[in-house]
């Protein structure tokens, strides 16, 4: 018999890869996360992030390379593992004729929980979800953000060292999002639960995970903090200038040292350099007349991230969803 | 594509995960019991089985005197179908296979439409527990359903003949549920086959329909076409002619359920019956007036009732089969 490892990292893939006939769902991807970890694996619908998740539950069989939860392998010791792994699947449902404190003692039934702790957790966990109050509703009145919640319960309820959500923030409104964040951020302070969730909203999640990978058409492209990413791509130091003056501006910043590419962005000018040029974008500016309407640094954000990495690949989208 | 087969005992098969199975056949049995398709099925049947107990209880009240020195009086109760009300044990023929559609057809399909599977899944039990859990829950169910009816059916028969049932009859009568039971088993596994081949629920329900009909109605239809096309029968047709044409339809009745279903119960509920084949006088005249015990009567249908078991059995495996091979997200 196999034993948990809490010494390993909580997750790890080595050259994991899955393939379905032709057509390539992960490939290869090496990724590691550390115990108490966020992680927010990113990628366009149909890059491989539900594959990866099924192989790191044991519930697909990986064409080859390795995967490790809690030091565990998923595909040889599935009960071990699923026992571990609070899972939230993309599109999650429930007994639409049960009520959603039925639909959770069944699935502490099948943790083997016994009805005492399994009814006092139950409690709890619909409280976390600030579901206390429809615990006895059938969940056929429930609301897609109430299901979404009710599925983190679920995935909570055999109190899971490491959790993994498959989209969780499709299908709910803004405030139901923050509301989830906040959970998830709670849940990793106060219990130390390893957290990995797959999105494609980047913007919904980046504020919680610790790092994220963006994952592409089966391939991890780029896996580090946010800031590591926005350094990795060059886009580190980004300045919106607006500028109200004479003749060919874009010839103007161009020319300033240090400045790499220009380009016009809703109506101003999207400058990027290898290092903080503000001084001398100034000084060029109004050498040449010209007269300040705006100056900024953009945040290290995923906005550029996104672009760089997902939408140059959306025309490529395949059906390995 | 191929799911890995987390079969029974695994690797880590300690203590703690065991008895996976069980679980969702609770949970499972709790929702068919609840269910209003249940009530429907359990109401259909009674009803059913009360008209034909009626009607068959009239003759037998009125023979009753003559006959009184006939053992299994009671039996006659299930088999008896005066004034063209089929026999109790015609109707459970018929409209049995309907409970086992009824118990199975959404049985995977329901899960992945109310996309509760992959949740159900990443549980920590093996796949095959689920659909073993299932078919389980389902078979309970039916026996539950089938036990209620019998009870009144039996009960109500009783009441109006007058005459409870012998220790003997009583044997038969449970042999006949046995029979009956895993006869609507095999229907069970053939509505889970398809629930697990067929995604949505509703095709699943209309192909296993489309079978039960192809049987119970059109399997006479088509027995007696294919054979008139091989013995012509007509007017100047001799007696060997005729006979061979009935053998040849009831041979070719026989590749369905309902054929195995009806020789079985024909011969354990009728113990003076000494054969499942064809009563011509010759054979009547030539067997023995009396009434078989039990064991020779089931020993008559050994076959029949070894290929409803075994049929069963096989649709089974054929789900079990289909579902370890599935992906999660098929």
């Amino acid at each position: 018999m196999e034993a948990a490892d809490d010494t390993a990292p909580a997750i790890e893939a080595r050259f994991l890869t899955k393939r379905y006939g032709d057509t390539t769902a992960v490939d290869r991807l090496s990724v590691e996360v550390q115990r108490g970890e966020v992680f927010g694996l990113l990628g366009p619908n149909g890059a491989g992030k539900t594959t990866t998740i099924l192989m790191l539950l044991g519930l697909t069989e990986p064409t080859s390379g390795l995967a490790r939860v809690d030091g565990l392998d998923p595909t040889r010791s599935p009960l071990l593992v699923k026992s571990r792994v609070g899972y939230l699947p993309d599109e999650v449902g429930f007994y639409e004729d049960l009520t959603a404190v039925q639909n959770l003692r069944y699935t502490a039934e099948l943790n083997r929980l016994s009805k005492a702790v399994g009814a006092e957790r139950i409690e709890r966990v619909l409280d976390d979800v600030g579901l206390a109050d429809a615990a006895g509703t059938k969940v056929g009145a429930f609301s897609r953000g109430m299901r979404q919640r009710l599925g983190v319960a679920d995935a909570l309820v055999k109190q899971p060292s490491i959790l993994i959500l498959d989209e969780p923030t499709v299908n709910i409104d803004p405030e139901g999002v923050r509301e989830l964040l906040l959970a998830i951020e709670r849940l990793r302070t106060e219990q130390g639960v390893t957290v990995l969730l797959s999105s494609h909203l980047l913007h919904q999640v980046q504020q919680v995970c610790d790092r994220i990978g963006i994952f592409v058409r089966g391939q991890l492209r780029a896996c580090g903090t946010i800031d590591a990413l926005a350094d990795e791509i060059g886009d580190r130091w980004t300045f919106t200038v607006g500028i109200d003056g004479p003749g060919s501006c874009e010839e103007v910043l161009a020319r300033v040292p240090g400045v790499t590419a220009v380009t016009r962005h809703e109506g101003r000018w999207r400058v990027q350099a290898d290092g903080d040029v503000r001084p001398a974008i100034h000084d060029a500016v109004v050498a040449a007349g010209g007269r300040f309407t705006h100056l900024s640094r953009n945040e290290a954000d995923l906005d550029a991230i996104y672009h760089r990495y997902f939408v140059n690949e959306g025309d490529s989208r395949d059906s390995a969803a | 594509m191929t799911a890995p087969l987390e079969l029974g005992a695994g690797v880590e098969a300690g203590p703690r995960f065991r008895g996976g199975w069980l679980i969702v056949a609770r949970k499972e049995l709790a929702d068919h019991v609840q269910s209003i398709r249940f009530l429907v099925l359990v109401i259909l049947l009674a009803l059913a089985g009360l008209a034909a107990v009626h009607s068959a209880s009239g003759p037998i009240r009125s023979a009753a005197d003559s006959a009184s020195q006939t053992p299994s009086i009671f039996l006659y109760l299930f088999t008896l179908s005066p004034d063209r009300v089929p026999a109790f044990h015609e109707f459970l023929g018929i409209l049995g296979p309907l409970l086992g559609i009824g118990f199975g057809f959404d049985a995977v399909n329901g899960e992945r439409a109310q996309r509760t599977l992959a949740r159900l899944v990443s549980q920590p039990i093996h796949r095959d527990e689920i659909i073993n859990g299932k078919f389980v829950a389902g078979l309970t169910a039916i026996a539950l359903a089938l036990a209620a009816v019998m009870a009144i059916v039996g009960g109500y028969g009783a009441l109006r003949l007058g005459v409870g049932p012998t220790w003997g009859d009583v044997a038969r009568v449970i042999a006949f549920y046995l029979v009956a039971v895993a006869y609507i088993a095999l229907w069970l596994a053939l509505a889970i086959l398809l629930s697990v081949v067929s995604n949505r629920a509703a095709t699943a329900a209309l192909t296993a329909i489309a079978v039960w009909l192809l049987f119970t109605l059109f399997g006479g239809l088509i027995a007696g076409i294919v054979a008139d096309a091989v013995h012509k029968v007509d007017v100047s047709a001799s007696s060997e002619a005729v006979l061979a044409n009935a053998r040849l339809a009831l041979t070719l009745r026989r590749l369905g359920p309902d054929q195995l279903y009806r020789d079985a119960t024909g011969v354990l509920l009728n113990p003076s019956r000494q054969s499942t084949g064809i009563l011509v006088n010759d054979t009547a005249s030539g067997a023995l007036p009396s009434n078989l015990p039990l064991a020779d009567s089931l020993s008559l249908a050994w076959w029949q009732l070894v290929a409803i078991v075994g049929g069963a059995v096989a649709l089974f495996a054929g789900a079990y089969i289909a579902f370890m091979r599935q992906e999660v997200r098929a």
